[in-house]
């Protein structure tokens, strides 16, 4: 059933794309097995984050930016994630709200993700919904993070390109700095610059910018929006673009690739190790319970209960 | 083996020109407090975008609302048009100012509930979760008969 789903997802099937997301973005085992199966496919997007504080207009900018490529023929993909509430388990997937513009435009595919308990900024899944996207035949693949601001890690082993989006009045550019959000930008945009105190938050990210280390060669440039009237956009785009390029030339591309895919691996290793230690033994017939009933009882102490759970998983 | 239980997810939408959006938001956090993943269309959206959405998001039920008294003819039209996309088995219901006369006509044509305002939210959830419910269990019945 899960290989005829990937069929008519290389046909161009998006209902059979938007199934797969879900069987992936639920875990399920004919999910794993269609990755697999369209693994060899992947690898030709161009996968791009967009992360900011919440309100600063980061769906907006996907919107517009969307509206760009497609006059340029691009087909697009977007993955927008919104936070699962801690409480009910259940969550409010609002960021389509502003990309109305592409509902029903062929060479645009819209997914909302709900974090499900990650706290990187995105989802579990979200890897294997990019693949999804990239095996479907997307030229770009861009990614919105939760947008909490801080802590929002996941995105840089995610994205090729990083975008930090900013908008005026916001906070202190030094409150950035101290979230380490500058470090993770490939370019910066101050959106909604028509708005008072754009020139001085301008000003005070590029002063910092100044001051921090060029990544990898690269100087991230700076540019200014105002995503709802479309201005700042073409700018915008070609910065992406450029992006791509000097990470094609300078074999970056790779490098970050292999960041990737290792801290997926690392991921999947672990989850895989806890699974077997819940299903299975830990040798000499004791399984985890006996081991944690020692622990407790102080007939084994937690390091070498670690050990002895580590060495029986073969 | 690792999984997360399989969500309800659930597309709630305005299919047209209807500028009031009070009653689908309190709708949305209402899904949302119950667990479900509620995607919003946001207003004056067409039945095609609607239709669009609910595959591409592989919702499991749409729940449309209309205050303007178009929901005789864009309720119908959002369940067509689903069944044309092939995904006839996405459960669509219907909400909003609906006179009673009108509802055997959206009940023939697919569309389920078509509750008044004042209808009791829980009512609405425990409905729509039993019907989505049902419909998963349906078909894991029919995979195990093949």
């Amino acid at each position: 059933m899960g290989m005829d789903l990937v069929e008519r997802l290389l046909n161009g099937d998006r209902r059979a794309l938007g199934k797969l997301m879900t069987l992936v973005d639920d875990g399920a085992p004919e999910g794993r097995e269609a990755i697999i199966k369209l693994f060899p496919k992947t690898g030709s997007a161009h996968i791009v984050g967009i992360t900011g504080a919440p309100g600063v207009g980061k769906s907006s900018l996907i919107n517009a930016i969307t509206t760009k490529l497609r006059e340029k023929g691009k087909t697009v993909g977007i993955v927008a994630v919104d936070p699962t509430s801690p409480f009910s388990g259940g969550a409010l997937l609002g960021d389509r709200i502003r990309m109305q513009d592409h509902f029903t435009d062929e060479g645009v595919f819209i997914r909302s993700l709900a974090s499900r308990g990650s706290v990187g900024g995105l989802s579990k899944s979200v890897n294997n919904v990019i693949r999804l996207l990239d095996a479907f035949g997307r030229d770009l693949i861009i990614v919105e993070t939760v947008g909490a601001g801080q802590a929002e890690v996941d995105i840089v082993k995610v994205a090729h390109t990083v975008i930090v989006i900013l908008s005026p009045g916001y906070g202190d550019v030094i409150q950035m700095l101290k979230a380490g959000i500058i470090e993770i930008g490939d370019m910066f945009v101050i959106n909604k610059s028509d708005l008072e105190g754009a020139h001085r938050a301008f000003e005070g990210l590029m002063s910092v910018l100044e001051l921090s280390q060029q990544r990898e060669g690269w100087k991230p440039p700076i540019i200014e929006t105002i995503a709802t009237a479309q201005k700042g956009i073409t700018e915008l785009v070609e910065t992406i673009e450029r992006h791509r390029e000097y990470l094609e030339k300078t074999k970056l591309l790779n490098v970050r690739e292999s960041k990737r895919v290792e801290n997926e691996l690392i991921n999947l290793v672990n989850e895989r190790v806890y699974e077997k230690i819940k299903e299975g033994s830990a040798g000499e017939g004791e399984n985890l319970k006996t081991i944690v009933s020692k622990v407790v009882s102080k007939q084994l102490d937690p390091y070498s209960a670690a050990e002895k759970i580590i060495s029986a998983l073969g | 083996m690792s999984k997360t239980e399989s969500k309800t997810r659930v597309l709630v939408a305005k299919p047209g020109l209807d500028g009031h959006d009070r009653g689908a938001l309190v709708l949305c956090r209402a899904f949302r407090d119950a667990g479900a993943e509620v995607i919003y269309t946001g207003l004056l959206a067409t039945p095609d975008q609607v239709a669009q959405t609910a595959i591409d998001e592989d919702v499991d039920v749409v729940m449309l609302s209309l205050l303007n008294g178009a929901h005789m003819v864009a309720f119908p039209r959002v369940v067509k048009l689903l069944m044309e996309k092939g995904a006839g088995d996405i459960l669509v219901f219907g909400g909003g100012i609906i006179p009673e006369e009108d509802k055997p006509h959206l009940e023939k044509e697919g569309v389920l509930g078509n509750w008044g305002p004042g209808t009791p939210l829980d009512l609405i959830i425990e409905t729509v979760f039993n019907k989505v419910k049902e419909r998963r269990h349906g078909t894991k019945q029919a995979k195990k008969g093949r």
